[in-house]
Order: structure tokens, then sequence, then C-alpha cells
């Protein structure tokens, strides 16, 4: 199993994902939702890539366009060096039971008449992982694996908080053994201490199983916590990618810096003062039909960091 | 029950006071849930003071129990005292009051700002006609005088092209902007107090900052209190003067921000801060490392979600 650290695990190359709006009695294309403008990047085995951004930016859209739950104009996305764009339903399922979810609502994504235990083992009997005779076992050891009682198989969700159901979310994706787990704000409707613990899980079951993130999230203090490396993004594109370290000593892009000078610093000594009250705001990624994007280059800092090409106004 | 506007003592300077506070709720088969135990506060004129704690602490029901909103989910205040100052300088003891006097206190002496911006307007009104509503209501203005004053109030509150807002539908606004209005609303009448029930929590972060800027603008401007709910301890280090830290119905500790963040004593309290994600934290550390938890509440931490509505 142990493979070359240089091939990436995920390669996403000039991805293009639009949506058309439509509008009167013919479907006129009326508008156009430029949610990932050529957005390119890798991930590597056993390493955790986070995208950070605030609402609208296409983070989601990249998500479910890798699995291809939305489906990208152009591009492509290589998942162990072969192309995955255009394969089959068959193919593309196992493609799917390496690439693994978790979703940021931990009680839309389990159903609630069903008991953990046939939550966690569906996946896998599905994909005929295990034997039947096996799955329940093996259910007992996952449900160890994320630091819940494995008594509990036999209950409902809604006997679990929050943090207990997201635990559960993730021993379903694991039963599947994923390469790849990419978690959408998989930690941010908990409470923090409970949030602290998810992370920390997330982290020890990496480290363990040597499983790739690809951690999208809102929250800067959290990414800087998890991740190897950071993409930020705004507007449907990457203004800025490397390793975590170069990125948040030496910010380039004046988006990541007004990102990164927003997040609330938990000292009441370095309170903001003084700030611009004024409403700025991201505008909207929805243009005319006609637009052509501008594509401006990234251009490379460091070693490991790019940043996007600003334009000057 | 005549008494309505009985005097009660309070300091000149003080806006609220929340003296051991119970407030429980009944569940359909008789079993009572203690939301709120015996909860003690003050807050002075032009002072903000943060109630912090996670979800099922109790933080919500105590902030909305002081506008006597709890008791529509069916909600009752089984003691304590609520001694708040209105506009006119009287001070009235809350819990005492007959639901239907609230009306013309909510909203002039005590106002709120909820979460989520989109639920608290209406989508079929312009905001011009639901802030100058509220200004009708309260202040008895003939609708042009509360439309100037509605103006007023979006350019209080830094709304860009506050003229072309006032005829624009919620639908039209982003979700700062939509904030910023339901801000407008509340202050319009200009409340001594003002609830501001996790305003931020469902915005980004740069709108996040400006948000909490606009506050504490505000509040320099025309001497506001604020109580302000969250369960960001990043956002109460932002804002805050006080503190209260809340769990399961109690307040744990109460002191001045520089003492909660220096010298936490409570070990809930020291769990809350250590469990914050501190950006630079990590400046010089090559790879992710996990956070530190503190071995305090170990076991019972995540069940604590739960057990804040434990039935008793």
């Amino acid at each position: 199993m142990k493979k070359n650290i240089t091939q990436p695990l995920l390669e996403v190359k000039n991805l293009i994902t639009r949506f058309d709006m439509r509008a009167g009695l013919f479907g006129k294309i009326n508008a156009r939702v430029h949610a990932i403008e050529n957005v390119s990047f890798n991930i590597y085995p056993g390493e955790t890539l986070a995208l950070v951004g605030e609402s609208g930016c296409g983070k989601s859209t990249i998500a479910r366009s890798i699995l291809q739950l939305d489906k990208p104009i152009s591009g492509s996305i290589k998942f162990e060096g072969s192309e995955t764009l255009g394969l089959s339903l068959q193919d593309l399922k196992s493609f799917r039971r390496n690439v693994q979810m978790v979703f940021q609502d931990p009680f839309s994504s389990l159903n609630p008449r069903m008991t953990i235990g046939k939550a966690i083992a569906d996946p896998m009997a599905v994909n005929k992982i295990l034997p039947r005779s096996a799955l329940r076992q093996r259910v007992y050891e996952l449900l160890e694996r994320v630091d819940l009682e494995p008594e509990h198989i036999d209950r409902f969700p809604h006997a679990f908080s929050g943090g207990q159901r997201q635990r559960i979310c993730i021993a379903r994706v694991l039963g599947l053994d994923p390469k790849l787990i990419i978690a959408d704000e998989a930690v941010a409707s908990l409470d923090v201490t409970i949030q602290a613990r998810v992370i920390n899980l997330l982290m020890d079951l990496q480290s363990e199983l040597g499983i790739s993130i690809l951690f999208i999230s809102h929250d800067v203090a959290v990414v800087e916590r998890i991740a190897h490396r950071v993409a930020v993004m705004y507007l449907g594109e990457i203004v800025e990618i490397g390793d975590r370290k170069s990125i948040f000593k030496d910010p380039q892009h004046s988006y990541t810096k007004k990102l990164f000078g927003s997040v609330p610093v938990p000292d009441p000594r370095l309170r903001k003062k003084n700030q611009d009250l004024l409403a700025d705001e991201i505008p909207s990624a929805m243009r005319a039909p006609d637009y052509i994007p501008i594509e401006l280059p990234l251009i490379q800092v460091s070693d490991n960091h790019f940043v996007r090409q600003e334009v000057s106004d | 029950m005549t008494k309505i506007f009985q005097k009660t003592d309070m300091d000149t300077n003080r806006i609220v006071t929340v003296e051991n506070l119970q407030v429980s709720f009944k569940l359909n088969d008789n079993v009572i849930v203690e939301a709120v135990k015996g909860v003690s506060f003050h807050i002075d004129q032009g002072e903000t003071l943060a109630l912090v704690g996670e979800s099922g602490s109790g933080k919500s029901v105590t902030a909305m129990t002081i506008m006597r909103l709890t008791e529509y989910d069916g909600a009752s205040i089984d003691g304590g005292v609520i001694k708040l100052r209105l506009n006119s300088g009287e001070t009235v003891d809350v819990t005492e009051l007959p639901l239907i006097k609230m009306n013309s206190i909510r909203g002039a002496d005590i106002s709120v700002v909820f979460q989520d911006p989109m639920s608290s307007l209406n989508p079929v009104f312009t905001i011009g006609f639901q802030i100058a509503e509220v200004i009708i209501n309260h202040q008895g203005k003939t609708a042009k005088e509360a439309e100037k004053i509605a103006l007023n109030a979006l350019k209080l509150v830094r709304v860009p092209d506050a003229e072309r807002r006032l005829k624009q539908y919620p639908h039209q606004l982003s979700g700062g902007m939509r904030q910023r209005v339901v801000i407008a609303m509340a202050l319009c009448c200009r409340p001594l107090l003002l609830i501001a029930d996790e305003p931020t929590t469902a915005l980004d972060v740069t709108i996040q900052a400006q948000i909490l800027g606009l506050i504490r603008a505000l509040q320099d401007e025309i001497n506001m209190s604020v109580l302000f709910i969250t369960h960001d301890m990043g956002v109460v280090a932002e804002i805050a003067d006080r503190v209260c830290v809340m769990q399961n119905g109690k307040i744990v500790e109460t002191g001045s921000i520089f003492d909660i963040f220096e010298k936490p004593n409570h070990p809930y309290t020291k769990a809350l801060i250590s469990a914050v994600p501190r950006l630079g934290s990590m400046k010089d550390k090559d790879q992710p490392e996990k956070f530190p938890i503190l071995e305090v509440d170990e076991v019972n931490l995540e069940k604590s979600a739960q057990e804040g509505s434990t039935v008793s």
C-alpha cells in the first residue's frame, strides 16, 4: 500500500462549474453563476488541505463537483492518476467509495428512523465490503474507534448530542475505508469544546490510517490548527494557496489579509479599534450570460506559496 | 396586580437587575425542565454584559425572560425579580407586569436583535415600512415623520444609499445588510437596553467584524446598554465589558472581561477558553497540532448539551 509521496491522491485541474439561471417561457438563460472558475489544486496522501472562504465563495461547490454531485463544465479531476470526469455510473461508484463526505449538519445526515448501527453498517453492506455476518462486529469496532459506547449500537439518532452524531457520521464514513474524506463544515454547528474534540479525532484518524482530508471551513482559526496546506477562496477562485505556515505568517492577497484580520481574537487586550464601519461586502458571482471571466495568473511567492495577481483599481 | 408601575429601588446608573431568576418549562407529559436555576446579574448604563455558554445552557431563555417572551413558549417564571429601567426613568419589576403591558415596553424601552435577520423581517413589506411601523406604534408619529426617522436610523447603522434601501424588500439585501436593518429597527426608539442574541453567528467573519464594530460605535453614540448573548469567546473578547459564564442554567462565573480571560476561576470557564481556536497560535509550528483539551469535565462535557435539558 505504500505509495510514492510525490504522486498526488487527487489532482484537480482548471475545474469550472457554472450554474445557468433560466427565466421566461422558453427557459432562456438570463444569467449565470460562476461558482468555480478555473480551480486547480492537489491533495497528497495523508495530508489535510483546507479550503477557506466565506459563504458563496464556492467551497462547497468544489466538494460537490469532485464527487460529481454537481457536474463541472470543464476541467479534470484525477484520482490516483486516473481521470474521473466522464466515468460511467458504475466506475463513479467505486470512486465515491474512496472519497467520502462528512456534512455540516449531523441532524439531517442521519436517518431518524434508522438505528445508528444500521446507519453505519448500511454503506458497508451496499458496497459488499464485509459479509453480513461480520458487519455488527465491525460496527462495534468503529463506534469504539470514534469514542462512542459500542452498547449504544441499537439506539436511534435522537438519543445523541450533536457532537456524538458527528462521530457517528465519521464512523459511517470510516467503514468504507476511504482514502479521502471531504469534511464540509463538519464542525461548524458544534459547540467549541465539542468542536475541539471532533477535530482532534479527525487528526488522530489521519495519523493512524493515513487518510487525506479536504477540510472545508469558514473558520480560519480552526483551519490553522488542522491543515497542512491552505487554499483561500474568493468568488469562485483560489486567490492564495500554499503551506499553512507561509499562508498564515505571510498572507499576500488583500482578501486573505482582510479575512484573517476579521477573525475575532480571544484576548480583550487585542480588541480591534477604529475599524471601518461602512458596509463592504462580497459581490455576487452571478454574471450576464455572455460574461467572459478575466484570468489572472498565480504568482509564486515562495517554494510552496502562490498568490493570484490582483487587479489594481 | 394593580401596582403596575410600582417603583423599585435601583441605583440610578443601573439599567437592569436580575435577581435569582428561575424559569422552567413544562413538557406535555408532566415533566418539568428547569432551564434557568437562580440567575443573578445586573447591567449599568452604557455597559456591555456578555452572557456566554454553550447550547442548552439557558442563556437565551434568561434573555428572553427579561422581555417576557418565554411564556409564549410555555415557560413559567418560578421565582426571582427583574428590575428594568424605562426610558421615562421609572423602574419596574418586569416579572410582575401583565403580559399586555410588555407590548409597549418591548421595542421602546428594551429591544432585541436575533441571530437570523431574515426571520426577524417580514418578507412582504419594504424595510422602510417595517422600521416606520415601530416608530408609529411606539411614538405615535405620523407616517411622514416616521419615514424620516427611519431614514436616520438607517444612516445611523451606516447602510449605504439609505434612501434607496428604504424602498427595498428584505430579499434584496445581503445578510449583513439585513442585520444592520434589524439593528436600525431595534434602535429607532432609543431603548436603554439592547438584547443581542447571537447577532453575528449567522454572518461571515468579515461581516461579523463590521457588525461588532457597529454595535460598539452605536453604544458610544447613544449610550445604551447591551446584553450580548454568544457562545463564541472570540466575540466576547471583542465586545464585552463584563462576562457571565453560564452552564446548565446557572451562572458559574462572573467577572470583568480581563479577569475572565486572564484569571479564569471556574473549570468550565477554563475549558471554554482553552477550546477556542486562536489565530496565530500555530505560527511557528510546521505540523498541525491537536487542540489541548482540559481534563476537567472530560466525561461530562459532551453530555452537557443533553444534560442542559435534563428532566428533573
